[in-house]
C-alpha cells in the first residue's frame, strides 16, 4: 500500500486567500493558533460543504496542529461534517419538546418524501438528513434548521412543503 | 414581550426585549442602558464584587451557585505585582443546549446590548481584559445581533482601549461553537475555546484560578450576567425586593410540551409550579391531562401533581427532590408515553456524552438499550432492576462530570412516579400510548428477547 508523507505536500495553494484570512482573523483573537482550529474547520466547511482529508491536512498545516488532534476535534463536534453532504443539510430537532409535540410524524413524512434515513443524502445530492440536539425552539416545536434558517411549528405537511420549495430553489446552504 | 421601550422594574431582564428589531446602541442608552456599567466604573473592582456578593445573585445556568462567591475565587493583584498573570478571562456561557431551555436565546436575540454591558461589568470586576461569548453554533441570528452590538459598543468606546475615559481596557469577541451539549459544562467549554475536544477537566484547579489558556477565568451563564447592569444601576435593595422569598431578583421561566401557551415569562423568583403551568402556560391543551413535568430542563427530576404548589426557587424545588435547573418546564401529558419520554431524554444524553468516563460513556447507551426494549414491549421485569442499578452507577461522585447524574435524574424519578407505566409495558408486552410502534416491532421481539441484559461493554443504541 502506498503511503503518503503529508509533510511534503504543499498546502499553501490548497486553501483560498479568503479562507486563510478568516482563519488568521480567528487565530489573532485567540492566544494560541490551536484555539482557532474549530473555527478553521467551520470556515473551510462553509466554503466547501464538508471537511475532506485534504482540508483537514491543510488546516493542520496552517495552524501547526497535529492532524490526529484536529481529526479528534473534527469528529467530536456535531456541526462539522467529515463526509460529503447534500446542498441542504436538514437538522431536525429530536429533543424532548419536539418529541412531545409530534416529531415522529414529521420525521416519517420527511423520510418518506426524501426516501432517506438519518445520516443519508438523497441521490440528487440536494438533501442530507441529520438529527440535532435541542434547537432551542421548544415553545415552537417541532423545529428544524436548514442552513442558517430555523423552521418552527412543523407539521408533516409544512415540513414537506419547505423541502419542496428548497428543492425547486436549488439553494446552496451549509 | 415588550414591543416598545418601556421600563418595568419587575422585569429588568426582558423589559427591553424586542425580537423583531433589538435596541440600537442609542436606543439602549436612552432606555437606561450602560448606566450600570457607568456605576461599576465609578467603583473599584472590589466594591463592585461586594455589591454583587451582597445582592444575593445566584447562577441562572442550572447550578444556582452564588455569583459573587464564584468571582471571589479569582486572584486579584495590585499593579506591578510580579505574580500577576498577563491576563484573565471572562466567558459568557451562551451554549444553551439543555433540551426544553430557550431562555437565553430571548436575551441574546432580543436585547444583545444588555449582555455586552453585563460582560463589561463582570470583566471589570474580576480584572479580565479579554472576554468571549461562547455561543452555540445554531444561534445564527444571535451571532449576527451580538456582533452588531459589539461593533457599536467599540464605536462608542464601551469596548476597546481605556473605556469611557477610565484606565480599564476590554476586548469582547463572539465564538460560535460547532455543537456539543457538553460545552455547557464550564471546563469543557474552556477546552472547546482552546480548540480542543470539549471534555470536562478535572477540578481542582478550578477555572477561577487556572482556566482558559491556564489563566484565571470566570464562566457565567447569559441570564446570570444580564442581571448585573440592573443590580449596579438600581441597587441591592431593589434587586432583593423583586423576589418575595430568600432568593433575589427575577428569573425567566418557561414551559414547553402540549400546554396551551408555551413560552417564556420573566417573573419574580419563586412562582409556584402551578402558577407557571396554569396562569402563564395556560394549562394543558384541550383533551389532555397533566401527568408530570421536569422543572428545569432535561436533566432534572420529574415532579407530579402533588408538587405543583412548590415555589420555583432553588431551595424549594430541591426540597421536593428535583432541581430548579434552568426554570423551563417540560410538561408531560397523558397521551404521551412516560417511558418514551425518558427514552428520548436518555438518547440525548447518550449521544451527547463526551465519552471520557466509563459510567457515562457505557451507562447512558446501556440505559437507552434497556428503555428501548421496554418501550417496544420486549422488556422483562429484571430490566427495572438494571435501570435502578444504572441510576446508581451514574450518580454523583462516580462520574467525571455532571452529565451522567443529570441523565439519571429524569430516569430515576420516572421509575418512581410512572412505575405502573413501566410495569404495564413489561406485563402486556406493548406500549398503550403508541400501539403502532409495538405492532411494528413484534416480529423482531422473538430474536431479541433472549438477550435481556447485554454486556455494558457492547452498547450500540443511542448513537
Amino acid at each position: 500500500m502506498e503511503t503518503i508523507d503529508i509533510t511534503t505536500i504543499d498546502y499553501q495553494h490548497y486553501l483560498t486567500a479568503t479562507e486563510i484570512a478568516a482563519i488568521e482573523h480567528e487565530a489573532s483573537i485567540m492566544e494560541t493558533r490551536e484555539a482557532a482550529g474549530i473555527e478553521a474547520l467551520k470556515v473551510v466547511q462553509a466554503h466547501r460543504g464538508w471537511i475532506s482529508d485534504e482540508s483537514l491536512f491543510a488546516i493542520s498545516d496552517l495552524l501547526a496542529v497535529p492532524i490526529a488532534q484536529l481529526e479528534g476535534v473534527a469528529t467530536f463536534y456535531n456541526l462539522i461534517y467529515r463526509q460529503p453532504v447534500g446542498q441542504n443539510v436538514i437538522h431536525l430537532c429530536d429533543s424532548i419538546a419536539c418529541h412531545l409535540t409530534g416529531l415522529d410524524s414529521v420525521l416519517a413524512a420527511i423520510k418518506q418524501y426524501l426516501n432517506i434515513d438519518y445520516g443519508q443524502t438523497t441521490v440528487d445530492g440536494k438533501f442530507t438528513l441529520l438529527s440535532n440536539a435541542c434547537l432551542g425552539s421548544c415553545d415552537k416545536a417541532p423545529a428544524m434548521m436548514i442552513g442558517t434558517e430555523h423552521y418552527q411549528h412543523l407539521s408533516p405537511e409544512s415540513a414537506v412543503d419547505i423541502l419542496q420549495q428548497l428543492a425547486v430553489k436549488g439553494e446552496v446552504n451549509g | 414581550m415588550a414591543e416598545q421601550i418601556s421600563n418595568n422594574p419587575l422585569k429588568p431582564l426582558t423589559q427591553w426585549v424586542n425580537l423583531q428589531q433589538p435596541l440600537s446602541f442609542d436606543d439602549y442608552c436612552q432606555a437606561g442602558g450602560y448606566q450600570g456599567a457607568k456605576v461599576a466604573l465609578q467603583h473599584s473592582p472590589k466594591e463592585v464584587l461586594d455589591i454583587v456578593k451582597n445582592s444575593g445573585l445566584k447562577g441562572r445556568g442550572g447550578a444556582g451557585f452564588p455569583t459573587g462567591m464564584k468571582w471571589s475565587f479569582v486572584p486579584m493583584f495590585e499593579e506591578g505585582d510580579e505574580d500577576a498573570p498577563d491576563n484573565k478571562y471572562l466567558v459568557a456561557n451562551a451554549d444553551e443546549m439543555e433540551p426544553g431551555t430557550f431562555k437565553d436565546r430571548l436575551l441574546l436575540e432580543g436585547v444583545p446590548h444588555q449582555l455586552v454591558e453585563a460582560m463589561i461589568i463582570a470583566a471589570y470586576t474580576i480584572g479580565a481584559n479579554k472576554a468571549y461569548i461562547f455561543l452555540r453554533g445554531e444561534y445564527h441570528l444571535a451571532a449576527k445581533r451580538l456582533q452588531q452590538a459589539i461593533d457599536q459598543a467599540y464605536q462608542n468606546n464601551w469596548l476597546g482601549e481605556k473605556i469611557q475615559g477610565s484606565a480599564y481596557s476590554i476586548d469582547l469577541y463572539v465564538h460560535c461553537s460547532a455543537g456539543r451539549y457538553i460545552c455547557g459544562e464550564e471546563t469543557a467549554l474552556i477546552n472547546a475555546l482552546e480548540g480542543k475536544r470539549a471534555i470536562p477537566r478535572a477540578k481542582p484547579p478550578f477555572p477561577q484560578v487556572s482556566g482558559l489558556f491556564g489563566k484565571p477565568t470566570i464562566v457565567n451563564n447569559v441570564e446570570t450576567l444580564c442581571n448585573l447592569p440592573h443590580i449596579l444601576k438600581n441597587g441591592i435593595e431593589w434587586f432583593q425586593a423583586i423576589a418575595p422569598n430568600s432568593d433575589a431578583g427575577s428569573k425567566i421561566y418557561g414551559a414547553c410540551g402540549r400546554v396551551k401557551n408555551p413560552g417564556l415569562w420573566e417573573l419574580p423568583m419563586g412562582p409556584t409550579l402551578r402558577e407557571v403551568l396554569y396562569d402563564y402556560a395556560g394549562g394543558m391543551q384541550d383533551g389532555l391531562q397533566f401527568r408530570g413535568l421536569l422543572p428545569g430542563g432535561a436533566s432534572t427530576d420529574f415532579l407530579v401533581e402533588e408538587h405543583l404548589d412548590t415555589p420555583m426557587d432553588f431551595d424549594s424545588i430541591a426540597k421536593v427532590g428535583s432541581r430548579l435547573g434552568t426554570g423551563g418546564l417540560i410538561v408531560l401529558d397523558d397521551k404521551n408515553c412516560p417511558v418514551a419520554m425518558v427514552l428520548n431524554l436518555m438518547r440525548f444524553f447518550a449521544q451527547e456524552s463526551c465519552g471520557w468516563c466509563t459510567p457515562c460513556r457505557d451507562g447512558t447507551p446501556w440505559a437507552v438499550e434497556v428503555l428501548t426494549r421496554i418501550e417496544q414491549g420486549r422488556g422483562k421485569i429484571q430490566d427495572l432492576d438494571t435501570l435502578a442499578k444504572l441510576c446508581d452507577f451514574m450518580w454523583i461522585g462516580k462520574t467525571h462530570c455532571a452529565l451522567a447524574p443529570g441523565a439519571v435524574e429524569p430516569l430515576r424519578s420516572a421509575l418512581k412516579y410512572f412505575h405502573d407505566d413501566f410495569l404495564q409495558h413489561i406485563e402486556h408486552g406493548c406500549c398503550h400510548y403508541n400501539p403502532s410502534m409495538t405492532a411494528k416491532r413484534t416480529h423482531v421481539s422473538q430474536t431479541h428477547s433472549s438477550q435481556s441484559i447485554k454486556s455494558p461493554l457492547s452498547p450500540k443504541a443511542g448513537q
